[in-house]
């Protein structure tokens, strides 16, 4: 039978022709030389907008100037005695809110009494902007390092606890139920298993709250102090030292890209495994 | 020593899953539970090890366990349950270190483990960097560290390929045999069953009760011959009538939540 149709017809081959492709493309490729050329090309058009006097210099200082006035506040000591003082309240406000995130974070992800207490206080107090609670911190603890400080805590400690709370909330069940089987004391459970699972939460929200403390350093500065980033960059404003204040600007900036990178040296160290 | 297991009901919440559920495993003796998927094979397990409590019924140990046993009762994860950031070395240290044991005994432990199944070259290796298969190796090295007298193992194999499957299959009947090993194994592969198990449990489905219970006489290193394997067919298609039904249509049903 299959004979036969193979004699009606003749085997004659069918017509073939190529596939088109159609993949290729999404496929975002790091391009370093291009990157800083752009940088660079950018950088050299402000500075010849300047240079030509086609901006005013005290609207838009050149590149370079910028750069002479950084120096000049690096020689004179004024930009790390306003950087020190700016990095020590970063500093101690950062820890104080987020040992204290870390706790009621942590709390609220292992017991449902704290949850149900704590998560209606953290969400409604997140949203305030904390800035706006440094004038009542300045009645409360009077002038000084304190409100700061305190400004900088509060804006530290929520997203510190919100992102532990669901660093612990994500915990496999299965890991401490293994646990569990192997009588682990809870101690050693929260210690050996809950925390470092939680860890790659609780520094993304490290990331986050880096950025805030140093929002709140400046604006905090800016209101009341002699001293620091803000209270300098609120000066040369003020006295239209628009080099020393862009000079101010670029600092921060890098402090900001500095503390970034402290933090993805840590995530490195830490979060290898995943 | 022997795990007793006395179930008289299991609900979560309004669902009841186990009805009059008992087993016994004697030392040394291995126990298959199959059945639909939903039944409480799980739930079982669970309560045989202690980390879910019946609604009513109790678990009982009879005799003493050897005298190197640091945890009668372990468990066999069907996903693993490793410590991804542990190494394979510290994950199978894991169990040990909230014991008092010198240094030197937790160390000869673990090395022990690790040799026993085919890890000691992948000591420093982390759980991300291994198939599937290793990974559950890892899983029965830490279950072996603490030496146990029952190994409570809920469908051990099944996150793994056929061939991994087959291979460890093996491993894991070589370990039992030679350790005398109690176990109960949770399945619903009636080969898997039929190649490990000296008595297999068969679970109705929802709620679980024990529909039959079927010996196997036959001892396995013998279950791999041609007569012995036209015998277990023929017990695995009575298995599998008995379940058939009660299957599809677990399988059919929508969940109630
Ligand atoms: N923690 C739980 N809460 C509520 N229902 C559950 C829980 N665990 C399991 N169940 C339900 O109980 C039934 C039995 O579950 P399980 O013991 O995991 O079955 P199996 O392992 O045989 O597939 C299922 O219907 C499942 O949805
Ligand atoms: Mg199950």
């Amino acid at each position: 039978m299959s004979e036969a149709r193979l004699a009606e017809k003749p085997a004659e081959p069918a017509p073939r022709r190529e596939i088109v492709f159609r993949g290729g493309g999404f496929l975002p490729r790091p391009r370093p030389l291009q990157a800083w050329l752009a940088f660079a090309a950018l950088l050299a058009l402000w500075q010849a907008a300047t240079g030509f006097g086609w901006v005013d210099a005290v609207f838009l200082p050149s590149p370079l100037g910028i750069g002479h006035a950084f120096w000049g506040l690096a020689v004179s000591g004024e930009l790390w005695r306003n950087l020190s003082i700016s990095l020590l309240r970063i500093g101690s406000g950062w820890l104080i809110g987020s040992a204290l995130g870390l706790i009621l974070g942590l709390a609220m992800g292992l017991s449902s009494l704290s949850r149900a207490i704590g998560m209606p206080l953290v969400s409604s107090l997140y949203p305030i902007p904390k800035i706006a609670l440094l004038p009542l911190l300045i009645l409360w603890l009077g002038i000084g390092e304190a409100p700061k400080v305190a400004t900088i805590a509060a804006g530290v400690f929520f997203p510190t606890a919100i992102a532990t709370f669901s660093g612990v909330d994500a915990v496999p069940r299965s890991l401490i139920r293994m646990s569990q089987s192997f009588d682990l004391p809870v101690r050693s459970i929260i210690w050996k298993v809950i925390l470092p699972a939680a860890l790659p939460s609780i520094l993304a929200g490290f990331r986050i709250s880096i950025s805030t403390a140093l929002l709140l350093v400046v604006s905090a500065e800016m209101i009341g102090a002699q001293f620091g980033i803000g209270a300098f960059l609120l000066a040369a404003g003020n006295l239209m030292q628009s080099d020393r204040l862009m000079a101010g600007v670029v600092v921060l900036s890098l402090l900001g890209l500095g503390l970034g990178a402290l933090l993805g040296l840590v995530e490195k160290a830490f979060l290898k495994w995943r | 020593m022997e795990l007793i297991v006395e179930v008289k009901r299991h609900a979560y919440e309004q669902l009841t899953v186990l009805e009059d559920v008992s087993l016994a495993v004697r030392a040394g003796e291995i126990v298959a539970v199959i059945g639909p998927s939903g039944c409480g094979k799980s739930t079982l397990l669970g309560i045989a090890g202690g980390i879910l409590k019946p609604s009513e019924g109790r678990v009982l140990l009879a005799g003493a366990a050897a005298a190197d046993c640091l945890n009668p009762l372990t468990y066999i994860f069907q996903d693993f349950a490793l410590l991804p950031w542990r190494s394979v070395a510290r994950n199978v240290a894991f169990p040990l270190e909230h014991h008092r044991l010198d240094a030197a005994e937790r160390a000869r432990r673990v090395a022990d483990a690790l040799q026993r199944t085919g890890l000691a070259e992948f000591a420093d290796a982390l759980p991300k960097q291994l198939s599937g298969g290793m990974r559950q190796r890892v899983g029965i090295a830490r279950a072996l560290v603490v030496r146990p007298a029952v190994l409570l193992m809920d469908e051990p194999l099944s996150a793994l390929d056929a061939q991994t499957r087959e291979l460890l299959m093996e491993d894991f009947l070589d370990l039992l045999l030679r350790e005398r090993m109690a176990a109960i194994y949770v399945t619903h592969n009636f080969a898997e069953a039929l190649r490990l198990a000296d008595r297999i449990v068969v679970l109705s489905r929802r709620p679980g009760r024990i529909k039959e219970v079927v010996d196997i006489a036959l001892p396995q290193p013998e279950r791999r011959g041609k007569a012995a394997q036209a015998e277990l067919a023929e017990l695995g298609e009575r298995l599998w009538s008995l379940i058939r039904d009660e299957a599809s249509s677990a399988e059919r049903e929508v969940a109630s939540v």
